[in-house]
């Protein structure tokens, strides 16, 4: 770990007019440090503001502040009644003590667990850009097969992220000129391309401080299904992030995100598209399948994904419309 | 002073009319509440004054040779004090069995990570980044980066070697003439021991005396190690380490020894250096992946004929020691065609040492799968394939064994198990299957010598460098002692892991606890003696309990008889005419329930049980977490653990805890473990054989069997996970 600066904002506006690198939980952030992965020269404490509230939102939704802890979340009555696939997804991802520590806001940009991003002495795009990348040609089973680039194959790794996507989450930010954005997380990461460093849309010094969940569906069913080597603390190899809606014997609305699968929570409207209006069919799943993994390239060992996703996507929305 | 060889069986011990009725008793541990309050002190955690920081620093290279050092920048850094890199005072890697000193650096580098040099400064993380700081340039060349590319150059086993290949009658022949021949390859992956304590050690020097608080199992074999390597005497060297937190094997001397020795006495200071877990990872020693042919050869009834486990494994360059791979099937079953061979393919990866059960922890799943396909072919019952295959001596040197009750461990297996009730179904996704493997571990004895003293108070004090790594030997010397001397454990005080005890056994193998409680009870049988001439009596005619002598109508204190001068004793085991003379193993039954889910191949197992023969039993409540420990290291063989080495470096990809799996609390199911109890008289004096090692046994195989059961794929290349079952289930 190289030596920092740490200072403590006090306020939203202070901390993004401090310029450096945000610290809540540091259940990431701090692993990465000590590896020296992340270099930061100045850590601001965020984790005294006051975000760390779950409010109601006139509209039925709600409005989770930035430093909810993971824990906090997963049990909130109004998440468990309303989204319970989010409740779910956070109770799927790593330990009850990682789970106390890590934050509604650092859990969004939770770093790949690619093993050659975390090994210094390894070439990553994403860590060092232009090193070239080890993982291709190397140990790839966790990497992912969508929307990869021949700079990197990392898999985004979170869990609470993917539930999100299915919900249609906005995230709120504040930027360092003190202005506002609501970002539709559909919005919110970006594609590796020849710029793997660069994960989300956020400016430098952009500051998370909320995350909207619009109105819950009306009648959909929720489904968190995550694929892992153990039974638990272990990241997905695929996971699913399903919210499903059968009216008068056919497919009224459904939202279908996958983690495990791509550098960010991978969701595809056309898969979507294929599904609503459709009576509910293996054929009908098939083909949904068919479309997700349409563009899909594995990198060797991580070409069992392909069949996983495919097989799981099918009996997801098969339990989910019986 | 007692001493005794292991030529025959003992005539009898003052343990064996012991009347305390605690020998055996589920006791808890009585370090537990020291370890659960934190007043147990592991190795880094003591505080010393002047105490400074080291980290290791390495070289990240499969192969090559270290041709620059640039420290200037670590040096500079704040609060940094030293950096010791590039020197053959220094260690290069950590010893493998066999090896009788630490090989000191030399530029050479072998495998990834080897260790080049340390940081030393008042701060732990001043020492990290110093030591991250350091550049070290290295030339690379082409390596063996994995066990396959290393065939060509394969030797089979070194003069010497704990196990020579061992070939008797045509097994080729048997093969081709068996009513049933079963020719298969299994696969193993490379494993470490994941301890939860990471190797770490802090070095104090006074003068030309050494000491060091360390995390070591066996002190016996570590003393020489550390003063060949040091260029000291051994008698200067003291090792202080009585808690340990797991070994498993990998807990010998480790270069951070050598780096806290080398820098503490160079800047007269204490030294402390952990190594981190990738360090330990690269920097000790693993287990071999192995790549075994499992050949049976049976006659219709399924009785074998003949059977082989040929094998290759790797070693890092240099060193010959290797995975015993066939130690458990040497003995197990009938035939008299057997084949039992090893290759070491040479190869640029972290070294091989022991880790928990060498042999069997991998040898048994690949036999114990075979034998399960062989049951199938056959169509037999697995457990009375088995009961067919059962010999009355064993098969390869025809000695007689000194105790095996391995049938009887199946029977009673299955009737707690509700094997003949089992049934093959599905539940929802879920596909429900169930397996049995035998469990089989060969017995050793150690060397080992322990001091009892009774004091005046009636108190009983046991020392000797015994190591406990977590397993309960504080809990079953106490046992013994007290039963031996008719005290509550409460009177018994022990003290272990100080090189300034009476030289133990050391713990490793599985002989820690029957070897260390031979030599407490002889030191105990001198006392009974002692105490039988102030009593005058025979020790024969006195009952010791509750801390009394009972003779003929008179009872007396303990404490009466000692007077002013406590009555010291030592007792001392050597092994001796009997290893050679019996076939000594602990034998066992494994049963799993596992659960294939029918869409994604997840695996989850919810049932084992297991039923072990080893011998007498010190104390019900540590042995059955012993061998639970074990089975679930067989859960995580079977289904977890994996290093995924990288071809192109020879660097391990998945370094930490997050991505190097192990059963998490989840994954382990309900568990039981049961004994048949038999006192091994012919294996050592208190007739207690190893446990822990025999967990692991045929438990992976278990499972795997179980796993075959449910859903009809059969992985031969551990471990089971999802993407190896994917190709065979069910369409969905």
């Amino acid at each position: 770990m190289r030596a920092f600066d740490f200072t403590r904002a006090d306020s939203p506006q202070a901390a993004v007019a401090a310029g450096g690198r945000f610290i809540a939980g540091g259940t990431n952030l701090i692993d990465l440090m000590r590896l020296e992965v992340e270099t930061p020269e100045r850590l601001i404490d965020i984790s005294r503001l006051d975000l760390a509230r779950i409010e109601d939102r006139a509209d039925g939704g709600l409005t989770i502040g930035a430093l909810v802890p993971n824990s906090d979340l997963a049990a909130d009555r109004r998440v468990i009644e309303r989204y319970e696939v989010l409740s779910r997804a956070l109770l799927a991802g790593a330990s009850g003590q990682l789970r106390n520590k890590a934050t509604t806001g650092g859990n969004l940009l939770q770093r790949t667990r690619c093993y050659y991003f975390y090994d210094t002495a390894a070439c990553c795009n994403k860590r060092s850009p232009g090193a070239g990348c080890d993982a291709r040609g190397g140990f790839n089973r966790i990497h992912a097969v969508l929307g990869t680039s021949d700079d990197c194959i990392a898999t985004h790794p979170g869990d609470m992220p993917v539930a999100m996507q299915a919900l249609n989450a906005v995230i709120v930010t504040l930027m360092p000129g003190g202005v506002c954005r609501r970002l539709p997380i559909a919005d919110f990461y970006r594609l590796p391309g020849s710029t793997p460093q660069i994960e989300t849309v956020l400016e430098p010094g952009e500051l998370i401080t909320h995350v909207e969940l619009p109105p819950p569906v009306a009648g959909a069913r929720h489904l968190y299904r995550k694929v892992r080597d153990r039974a638990s603390y272990a990241f997905a190899l695929v996971s699913l992030a399903a919210l499903v809606k059968v009216t008068d014997g056919r497919i009224a609305h459904a939202a279908l995100a996958f983690g495990g699968l791509a550098p960010r929570p991978w969701r595809d409207p056309a898969v979507e598209a294929a599904l609503i209006g459709r009576e509910p069919s293996v054929e009908v799943f098939a083909a949904a399948a068919d479309i997700l993994l349409g563009e899909a390239r594995g990198s060797g060992h991580n070409d069992f994904k392909m069949p996983l996703a495919r097989r799981l996507l099918i009996a997801a929305l098969r339990d989910l419309t019986q | 002073m007692t001493e005794y060889r292991m030529d025959e069986a003992h005539a009898g011990l003052a343990l064996d009319r012991g009347v305390q009725g605690i020998l055996g008793r589920p006791l808890d541990r009585i370090d537990g509440p020291a370890k659960v309050t934190g007043a147990a002190r592991y190795a880094l955690e003591h505080r010393l004054e002047h105490l400074v920081w080291g980290v290791a620093i390495t070289a990240p290279v499969g192969k090559g040779r270290v041709v620059a050092f640039d420290t200037a920048n670590a040096e500079a850094m704040p609060g940094v004090l030293a950096i010791y890199a590039g020197d053959e005072a220094l260690p290069r890697q950590t010893p493998v069995f066999g090896q009788d000193r630490v090989q000191p650096y030399d530029g050479t580098i072998d495998s990834w990570g080897e260790i080049v040099g340390v940081a030393i400064a008042e701060s732990f993380e001043a020492a990290r980044a110093a030591a991250r700081a350091v550049i070290v340039t290295c030339t690379t060349e082409d390596g063996v980066f994995a066990t396959r590319d290393g065939e060509g150059d394969a030797f089979g086993p070194p003069e010497g070697a704990l196990l020579p290949n061992i070939v008797k009658g045509d097994l080729d022949r048997a093969m081709a003439e068996a009513a049933v021949a079963l020719d298969v390859d299994y696969s193993t992956p490379r494993q470490v021991h994941a301890a939860m304590e990471p190797h770490g050690t802090i070095a104090e020097w006074h003068g030309d005396k050494l000491t060091l608080r360390c995390s070591m199992q066996i002190f016996r074999q570590a003393r020489p190690v550390l003063a060949n390597s040091l260029g000291i005497a051994p008698e200067d060297i003291r090792l202080i380490s009585p808690f340990i937190g797991g070994g498993f094997g990998g807990k010998n001397v480790s270069a951070d020894a050598l780096l806290a020795a080398v820098a503490a006495k160079r800047l007269g200071r204490p030294v402390k250096v952990a190594l981190a877990r990738a360090q330990i990872f690269h920097a000790c020693y693993g287990r071999s992946d192995t790549y075994q042919r499992i050949r049976l050869a049976a006659d219709a009834q399924g009785r074998l004929i003949g059977y082989g486990q040929d094998s290759l494994v790797s070693q890092k360059v240099g060193a010959n020691s290797f995975e015993p791979v066939p130690l458990g099937a040497i003995a197990l079953y009938r035939g008299e065609h057997r084949s039992f061979t090893t290759r070491v393919a040479p190869v640029n990866l972290v070294a091989h040492g022991p880790v928990r059960a060498p042999g069997e922890a991998v040898g048994m799943i690949a036999l114990e799968c075979a034998m399960d396909e062989l049951a199938r072919e056959l169509g037999l019952d697995p457990i009375e394939l088995r009961r067919r295959n059962e010999p009355e001596r064993d098969p390869t040197t025809g000695r007689p064994f000194s105790s095996r009750r391995l049938i009887e461990c199946f029977d009673e297996g299955a009737r707690r198990f509700g094997w003949d009730r089992r049934e093959r179904r599905r539940e929802g996704e879920w596909l429900v299957g169930h397996g049995v493997a035998t469990a089989a571990r060969v017995n050793f004895l150690a060397d080992s010598s322990a001091r009892v003293t009774l004091t005046g108070e009636g108190r009983a004090i046991v020392e000797s460098d015994m190591t406990d790594l977590g397993t309960g030997t504080y809990t079953i010397l106490a046992q013994v002692a007290g039963e031996a001397l008719g005290l509550p454990v409460e009177s018994v005080d022990v003290r272990l892991g100080d090189s300034d005890f009476p030289t133990g056994a050391g713990s490793g193998g599985s002989f820690g606890a029957a070897s260390s409680a031979s030599s407490v009870a002889l030191a105990c049988d001198d006392i009974v003696r002692s105490l039988a001439a102030a009593m005058g009596a025979t020790p024969e005619e006195m009952t010791l309990k509750d801390g009394h002598v009972i003779a003929g109508n008179r009872r007396v204190p303990l404490g009466d008889l000692v007077g002013d001068t406590p009555i010291v004793a030592i007792g001392t085991i050597h092994p001796g005419a009997n290893n050679r003379r019996f076939s000594q193993a602990a034998h066992g039954a494994q049963f799993c329930e596992a659960w294939v889910n029918a869409v994604t191949g997840e695996v989850r197992v919810k049932r084992m049980l297991g039923v072990f023969d080893c011998g007498r039993i010190l104390n019900h409540k540590t042995a059955r977490s012993q061998a639970i420990g074990g089975m679930i290291w067989g859960l995580g063989y079977a289904l977890h653990e994996e290093l995924h080495i990288d071809p192109r470096t020879g660097a391990i990809a998945n370094r930490d805890f997050g991505e190097y799996h192990i059963p998490t609390n989840a994954d382990v199911p309900q568990i039981e473990a049961w004994f048949v109890e038999e006192v091994d008289r012919h294996a050592n004096p208190v007739g207690a054989k190893g446990i822990g090692e025999l967990g692991i046994s045929g438990a992976g195989a278990a499972v795997a069997n179980a796993v075959f059961d449910a859903c009809g794929v059969r992985v031969r290349d551990m471990p089971i996970t999802p993407d190896k079952l994917l190709k065979g289930l069910p369409p969905i």
